[in-house]
């Protein structure tokens, strides 16, 4: 009666009972407590153990802030044409094609309009897994032409950085970006329009030294890497070990540097309660 | 190889014209001197035409180059240094003042190095606090209070990167002139002399008229840091410096720089009255058109400047 013996392998164990937990579980980067990966996600990518905050995709961030996950996207399709054939371990061009593979969007940014507590908005987004969110002549005309966007339609604009800093591979003309945005930023600030920065983890370089600094309110998330020099520059230049704490978020506001921490769980109410400030008229 | 072909061969010319100075100037030995020279100064001018960007970023920070303070003594009359930010120190990597060029009265803001040991370390190596760039913005702010023209001069290897400075705000110190100077209603005309080093010189920089000297380098990065971070060693310094295309001919090229402005005979650092005169004939020339306009227009001639930087494609 073949048909009803168990199954024998070559070894002749026989196969183990299991569950399929492959994917399903993930580690706090923080402090190692195990969760189900689904309720880290309901909980926005927050340790429910610790807070420790996750970083998190830029589409993701857009659904979380934009009521119903509705939201309309713009520029999608522009990218770097590599204007100084820049090849280091590998080329610029390999670089980009690879990372719209791995993220499915051409540059480190996503930029969309929709409503936020009733009110319209714009949000850019930095793409973090995109070479490090680094900013090149794509970010920055997608990011000024928002900035213009913002200044044209007369609606706030909320920038959530996460960001290693301009990006080398475009040299100077990636350098040339942040003087671009913050051109842009200029005439907004002289136009009432707000402009609220939120700055997540990381936030260095040419993009902590250009936009993510001049909101009307900067904001960060929990403990967020913040600063305009790497902690290892730093490192290297004074040749002596930085100190605990040193640039992150819990640091820039005690320095005087951020306006607020705000847990991404109550990001949107607050977002949410700052347009409320800036767009209900005084003497109403 | 040909560069050393081209340096042995001036060597050469060099010493033979020595040995003829040397025997008396006569008839014959005059058109021999001639000769000589004329091959001499066509030699160095081949040899600093082929300079690769490494070559050229040394000579960028080559320390006998004309410091800020060098170009201000030549080019400006009864200039007055303004201290301080008014809110925490006064930072010597970065001189403001006021002045008079040719008659005009003028703000001046350069970022300063120092030619010795004590001066650099004075002048942090020329490595600007969050203090010096809010020194400048309020210079900068207090010519537009009173319609004067601003001139900057950009050198420095970056601003400090330190405890402090992090403590203290670079980001938002520069991130904010980057911001506020956009709005400024007077004419500024930025110089790039030496070294551009990344967002510690935009900090000064957003301008209306860019010129930058033939053997400046401006760049996102020094090619030692591209080397560290691409590459993760020190061996390609000299492909970072190829790569990242900072070269005063590559910057006017995309659009960045309005004007290259020639350098003395082998270098700035030969003859620092000729390269203050060649940027004197740029300087004059920017301003007297920038003059032409009003504040509204210099804003928005400085926003179109900007506005128009980067390379992208798939619109």
């Amino acid at each position: 009666m073949a048909f009803f013996r168990r199954k024998k392998f070559k070894n002749g164990l026989r196969e183990k009972k299991r569950v399929v937990t492959d994917g399903q579980f993930t580690k706090c980067e923080n402090c190692n407590t195990t969760f189900w990966k689904k309720d880290l996600e309901e909980n926005l990518m927050v340790c429910p153990q610790c807070g420790y905050h996750f970083k998190i995709y830029s589409l993701d961030r857009l659904k979380m802030l934009f009521d119903d996950e509705k939201f309309e996207e713009f520029d999608e399709h522009l990218y770097s044409p590599d204007p100084f054939n820049f090849v280091d371990k590998k080329a610029y061009k390999d670089r980009l094609k690879d990372m719209e593979a791995k993220t499915g969007i051409k540059d480190a940014v996503r930029c969309a309009k929709g409503k936020i507590g009733g009110y319209d908005a714009i949000v850019v987004a930095l793409e973090y897994r995109f070479i490090g969110g680094s900013m090149g002549s794509v970010v920055g005309e997608k990011i000024t032409r928002m900035v213009e966007k913002s200044l044209e339609l007369k609606i706030p604009l909320i920038i959530v950085s996460a960001s290693g800093g301009a990006r080398m591979m475009e040299g100077v003309l990636s350098l040339m970006q942040m003087a671009k945005i913050n051109s842009a930023l200029a005439r907004l600030d002289e136009a009432g329009i707000p402009f609220i920065s939120v700055l997540t983890d990381p936030t260095t370089g040419g993009v902590t030294a250009s936009f993510a600094m001049v909101g009307d309110l900067n904001i960060a998330e929990p403990g967020a890497l913040i600063g305009f020099a790497g902690p290892r520059v730093i490192e290297q230049t004074i040749r002596q070990k930085l100190p605990e704490g040193f640039q992150r978020s819990e640091f820039l506001l005690r320095h005087g540097m951020l306006d607020a921490i705000v847990d991404r769980r109550n990001l949107k109410e607050y977002i949410v309660r700052a347009l409320k400030f800036f767009l209900t008229d005084a003497k109403k | 190889m040909e560069k050393e072909n081209s340096k042995k061969e001036l060597e050469q010319f060099e010493k033979t014209l020595a040995e003829i100075e040397r025997l008396g100037e006569n008839e014959k030995t005059r058109k021999e001197i001639e000769d000589l020279r004329k091959k001499i100064s066509e030699l160095k001018k081949k040899i600093l035409s082929e300079l690769t960007p490494w070559q050229r970023t040394k000579l960028a920070r080559h320390e006998n180059r004309p410091y800020s303070l060098d170009y201000i003594e030549r080019l400006f009359t009864d200039f007055e240094e303004i201290h301080g930010d008014r809110k925490y120190a006064d930072d010597p990597a970065i001189i403001a003042g006021f002045g008079f060029y040719k008659g005009i009265p003028v703000v001046v803001i350069g970022q300063q190095k120092g030619r010795n040991l004590k001066e650099r370390q004075h002048r942090n190596f020329g490595m600007p606090q969050p203090e010096g760039y809010r020194k400048a913005i309020r210079v900068m702010k207090m010519a537009e209070k009173f319609g004067k023209p601003i001139f900057t001069f950009i050198d420095t290897p970056g601003a400090y990167p330190g405890i402090g400075a992090e403590e203290r705000g670079q980001a938002e110190a520069i991130a904010y002139n980057l911001r506020e100077m956009a709005k400024l209603k007077v004419p500024i005309i930025s110089n790039v002399i030496g070294e551009g080093g990344s967002g510690g010189a935009l900090g000064i920089g957003v301008s209306n008229r860019i010129l930058m000297l033939e053997n400046a380098i401006y760049s996102v990065i020094s090619p030692e840091s591209c080397s560290a971070i691409l590459w993760k060693d020190q061996e390609h310094i000299k492909e970072a410096a190829e790569n990242l295309k900072l070269t005063s001919k590559d910057l006017f090229e995309f659009g960045i720089v309005d004007e290259v402005v020639k350098e003395p005979e082998g270098g700035a650092h030969n003859d620092h009255d000729l390269a203050a005169k060649f940027l004197d004939e740029a300087m004059e020339r920017h301003l007297k058109e920038l003059m032409k306009l009003s504040g509204d227009e210099l804003v928005e001639d400085r926003y179109k400047k900007f506005r128009k930087m980067g390379v992208i494609a798939g619109e």
